[in-house]
Parts: C-alpha cells; sequence; structure tokens
C-alpha cells in the first residue's frame, strides 16, 4: 500500500499440498502494518488453509511466511509462541473454551501469559469485553450465547493480550445481516481504535466491501487479484464484453454473486455424455 | 496347452488371493498400530514434560482448580457404582467359593480368598474397568469435541500448550482417582464378603483374623501400583483418541474415539494386569 512501510506480513511462494491435492500453489503477498487485508474466493480454494498457516497451524511445503519481520516456517514451537502472542485469532465459530465463562475465556491469555495480579486482570476483561459490547454477559457460559455473540466473545478474546495483527476467519459466516453488519463496524472500529492490522478470510461479498482497505482473491489455490479495493468495486460495476482476460471475468462473476458466468461453466463442463454413457455400457454387459 | 497353463495360472492366482490380502491386512493393521503406539508414547512424553516443569517452574505451575474439577469428574461420580460393583463382586465370590471350601471343611478361608483375590486383582481392575467407561469415554468424547469445536487450534493460536492445559490435569486426575477409589473397592469387597460370610455361619471375628492375616502390605501395594497404570492408561488412550479425530471428521469422528477410547482401554487395562502379575509372580512377591 504505501511504498515507505516494510510489511508486517510478508508471503512468499507458499505452496501446500493434502495428498495429491495442491491446495495453495505459489502464493506471494503483502500486509501492510495499519491495513485491513480481506481474502475472499469461493468455498476450498484455499483460503482458510492460508490463514491456517499464517497462525502457525500448518506447515508449509515450501515457501516462506516471515512475520514482523522474522520467518515463522523454521520456528521451534517455542519461539512461534512469542509470535503468538503478538496476534489475535477469531476463529469461525468463536472457539471460546466451553468449559470457562466468557469473562474466563478472556482472561485465559492474561492469566498465562502476563504477571498482572487478579484485579488487573478483572478490569482488563471488563474493558474488552465493554470494546465488544458484552461486557454485561461477563458471568455467561458460550453455550448461552448466540452465534453473534460468541463470535464478538471469541473477538474479545483475541484482543486480550493487545495484540498488533488480527486474524479473522469467516467473522460474519451464518449470522443475520443486521449482526453481520454490527461485526463488520467492529472490525472496522477496533483497527482504528487499537491501531491493528487486520486479515480477514471471508466469502461475504458485503462484508469483504464495508471492511477492506485492499482484497485478494484466491481461486483453486492461487491468486487471482490483488489490489486496492477501489480496483474491486469498479471490477464489480464493470460491463463484462470490455473484460480482456478470463481472471477479470472469474472475479467479476465472484463479486457480483452472479448464477452464470466462467466460474460456473468450468464446474459444469467436461464429459457428461460420456459418463452417461459409460453408465449404460455398465449395465448392457 | 497353453490354455490349462493359463488357467492353472488363474486357479493359483485365485487360491494366493485371500493370503494376499490376509498379508496385506497384517501389515497394515501392524503399521498402523505401532505408529499409534508411537505417537501415544511421545504424547506421554511431553505429557511427563509438562508435569515435570508444573511441579518446578512457578509460570507454569499446574492449575488446582483445572485438576480438582477433572478429579471430581473422573472420580466422584464414580463412586457409587463402583461401590455397587465391588459389594456384588464380594458377595458372589463368597457364596460361589463357600460350598467348595464348606466340603473340605474350611469355610472360613472365604476370608483369605476374598481378601487376596479383592487387593490383588479384583479391586484394581473392577475400578479401572469402571473407570474406563465412565472417564475413558467422557474425557474423549470431550476432548474430541473441542478439536472439531476449533478449541485446540485456539488454545494453540493463544501459545498455550493443549497437553499442558488439558492433557496433563486428565491424566493426574484419572491416575489419582483410579488409585484412591481402589482403596474404597478394596475395602467394600472385604465388608460384603464378610457379610456374606457372617450370613453363611462363619464367625466375623475368625473372618476378621484370617483377613488380616492374608493381607499384607505388599498384597496392598501391587494393587495400589497397578491401579495408578490402569488410571494412567485410561487416561492416556482417551487424551490421545479424543486429541486424534480430525476438524473435518464431526460427530462421526468423536464417536469412534469415544468407542475406541473404551474397548482399547479395557485391552489395555487387561494386558497390563497380565503383565503384571507375571512379574509379580516370578519376583515372588507373592509367596
Amino acid at each position: 500500500m504505501e511504498a515507505g512501510k516494510s510489511p508486517i506480513i510478508e508471503v512468499r511462494r507458499l505452496t501446500k499440498s493434502f495428498g495429491t491435492q495442491r491446495v495453495l500453489e505459489a502464493i506471494s503477498l503483502d500486509v501492510y502494518p495499519g491495513e485491513v487485508m480481506v481474502v475472499i474466493g469461493g468455498s476450498g480454494c484455499g483460503k482458510s488453509t492460508l490463514l491456517r498457516h499464517l497462525i502457525g497451524s500448518l506447515p508449509p511445503d515450501q515457501g516462506s511466511i516471515k512475520m514482523f519481520g522474522a520467518e515463522i516456517t523454521t520456528m521451534s514451537e517455542a519461539e512461534i509462541n512469542k509470535i503468538r502472542k503478538r496476534f489475535g485469532v477469531v476463529f469461525q465459530s468463536g472457539a471460546l473454551f466451553n468449559s470457562l465463562s466468557v469473562g474466563e475465556n478472556v482472561a485465559l491469555p492474561l492469566r498465562e501469559h502476563t504477571q498482572l495480579d487478579a484485579s488487573t486482570i478483572e478490569t482488563m476483561v471488563k474493558i474488552k469485553l465493554e470494546l465488544v459490547g458484552l461486557r454485561q454477559h461477563l458471568d455467561k457460559m458460550p453455550a448461552m450465547l448466540s452465534g453473534g455473540m460468541k463470535k464478538r466473545a471469541g473477538l474479545a478474546r483475541a484482543i486480550a493480550l493487545d495484540p498488533q495483527i488480527l486474524f479473522y476467519d469467516e467473522p460474519t459466516s451464518g449470522l443475520d445481516p443486521v449482526t453481520a453488519a454490527e461485526i463488520d463496524q467492529l472490525i472496522v472500529d477496533l483497527t482504528r481504535k487499537l491501531n491493528v492490522t487486520s486479515m480477514v478470510v471471508t466469502h461475504q461479498m458485503d462484508s469483504a466491501f464495508t471492511i477492506a482497505h485492499r482484497m485478494c482473491m484466491l481461486d483453486s489455490g492461487r491468486i487471482l487479484k490483488i489490489g486496492p479495493r477501489q480496483e474491486f468495486e469498479s471490477l464489480r460495476g464493470s460491463n463484462p464484453d470490455q473484460l480482456h482476460g478470463e481472471q477479470d471475468r472469474l472475479v467479476r462473476q465472484f463479486l457480483r454473486g452472479d448464477a452464470q458466468g466462467p466460474i460456473t461453466e468450468r464446474r459444469t463442463a467436461g464429459g457428461y455424455e460420456d459418463d452417461l454413457l459409460k453408465i449404460s455400457l455398465r449395465h448392457d454387459v | 496347452m497353453r490354455q490349462s497353463d493359463s488357467a492353472s495360472d488363474w486357479e493359483i492366482k485365485t487360491a494366493i488371493r485371500p493370503i494376499a490380502a490376509l498379508g496385506r491386512f497384517t501389515l497394515g493393521a501392524g503399521r498402523r498400530a505401532f505408529s499409534m503406539l508411537g505417537r501415544m508414547s511421545l504424547l506421554f512424553g511431553e505429557a511427563l514434560c509438562c508435569t515435570a516443569k508444573g511441579l518446578i517452574v512457578p509460570a507454569q505451575r499446574i492449575r488446582r482448580d483445572a485438576l480438582m474439577a477433572q478429579m471430581v469428574r473422573v472420580g466422584v461420580r464414580a463412586v457409587p457404582i463402583v461401590i455397587l460393583a465391588q459389594m456384588a463382586i464380594g458377595m458372589i465370590l463368597t457364596l460361589q467359593m463357600f460350598p467348595k471350601l464348606d466340603e473340605f471343611g474350611q469355610p472360613e478361608q472365604l476370608a483369605t480368598i476374598n481378601a487376596i483375590a479383592g487387593f490383588r486383582e479384583l479391586g484394581p481392575f473392577l475400578t479401572a474397568l469402571v473407570l474406563c467407561g465412565f472417564a475413558g469415554a467422557s474425557i474423549a468424547a470431550e476432548l474430541g469435541t473441542m478439536v472439531t469445536a476449533e478449541e485446540i487450534e485456539a488454545l494453540q493460536a493463544s501459545a498455550l500448550n493443549p497437553v499442558r492445559f488439558l492433557v496433563v490435569p486428565r491424566l493426574l486426575a484419572t491416575v489419582i482417582m483410579t488409585t484412591m477409589l481402589t482403596v474404597i473397592a478394596d475395602v467394600v469387597m472385604i465388608a460384603s464378603g464378610m457379610l456374606t460370610a457372617v450370613k453363611l455361619g462363619i464367625d466375623s471375628d475368625i473372618y476378621f483374623q484370617l483377613t488380616l492375616e492374608a493381607v499384607d502390605i505388599m498384597s496392598f501395594a501391587t494393587g495400589l501400583i497397578k491401579a495408578a497404570v490402569f488410571g494412567l492408561l485410561i487416561g492416556l488412550i482417551a487424551c490421545f483418541l479424543g486429541l486424534s479425530v480430525k476438524p473435518w471428521q464431526g460427530s462421526q469422528g468423536v464417536g469412534r474415539a469415544t468407542t475406541n477410547a473404551v474397548v482399547y482401554g479395557i485391552v489395555a487395562i487387561i494386558v497390563a494386569d497380565a503383565v503384571f502379575t507375571l512379574i509379580f509372580y516370578s519376583y515372588g512377591l507373592f509367596d
């Protein structure tokens, strides 16, 4: 984004396969301090896998990931844990610890990773929960919360240690439109208030266009397009006949959520008749 | 000529096929079993390290509230079942042995049999079986569900070690509670055997005296050592299988882990019991 700043996350030629299936193919991308980078793409495009590499829960086959300037792919568990204290992760389902109350969930990282005394921790927990609007639900158990509240509680836990980077995995999926918009607003506010860098993985276009500074679209493990939000906005509104590349048409269909276009053509194409013929042959014998 | 050749070829191949399949199955199962044992040993090693660190390093100490919660969950709720099972066993054993011993003219030896069987064998063994179904299943199901709910990943992402946080308290709880419940089981079995024997006309003082003579500290101690190892096996197998659930396996994976935790747990307890008995016997601890 800004030419002067050096990236806080630097991914180079990241490649990953599960068995014979290539999930990520030479992904390279930079995230700069203070920006909201939104990674979009269809189901199974590899965006969640990318996120899992960045938070250090999956080792890559090839490539490098630098965070805060340090290579994390070759780190030991103890070293990467030091990095992990500097970022927070908001999981898709909230991933709250079910046996602990909301307050205890937020308090856990503080209790384990800081030397703060109990009353300071209690104050901190209240501050974090107030930021996400859940202070009055401090004593509730996660099972009693709605989907949106769980995600907000997960967010409060993720910001407990005042991280410099926040990762969000599908923060608005499965929520009603109003709650989703609230979460979007929360992401924007927190980015500004706490001055964090955010990386959001989502397939909700409304949400992506609300929060993103820059966007990146993944498809079959490759980056189709990466750039400022405005570029994606103009692509969404563009006339398909004026687009030259296949890639731009793919991105446009995804952004607009059209039922017809290159993505769906790709899915339905290929040997339908042959397939039917094979069935009838098998039954003839 | 050629045709019959190829025909016999075909026959041989058909005949061999089941043998080949058996070989493949055995190799595959063997490899799976060894890899599982290996990974389980790694988990045990890590749990040991974490426990040792928890005792020495103040910042990594084992959380007492977590341990207490697990001990209550593993042991306290199982107390009535263990008591019921041991009462029944004490009565059954007494009633089964009485006619034969009476025939030999030594019905009071019921006390000796009950004491030896209870302290050395049935106390730890039955307690472990009950806890395997009780705690093993629930630990495996709980950890498996935590995997599918991304809770384990969330722990790791918060730089918290799941082994230290989840496995260590559960392992300690199963070890401690199996041992403690075994003491209760021993006492209940002797009491129930004694009550039944008194009903059958044996003098309670004689019964008590013979029990004291039959039970030495060695019987009691070997029983408790066995119980501790059984508890360790229950906890380790349950934690391992629970954490081995893959997030995408969902409820099916959790169900399989739960069933396997009980089945593998029971098999492990029986095998370990056999090994212990052989060792104790060959070192003359039972003389």
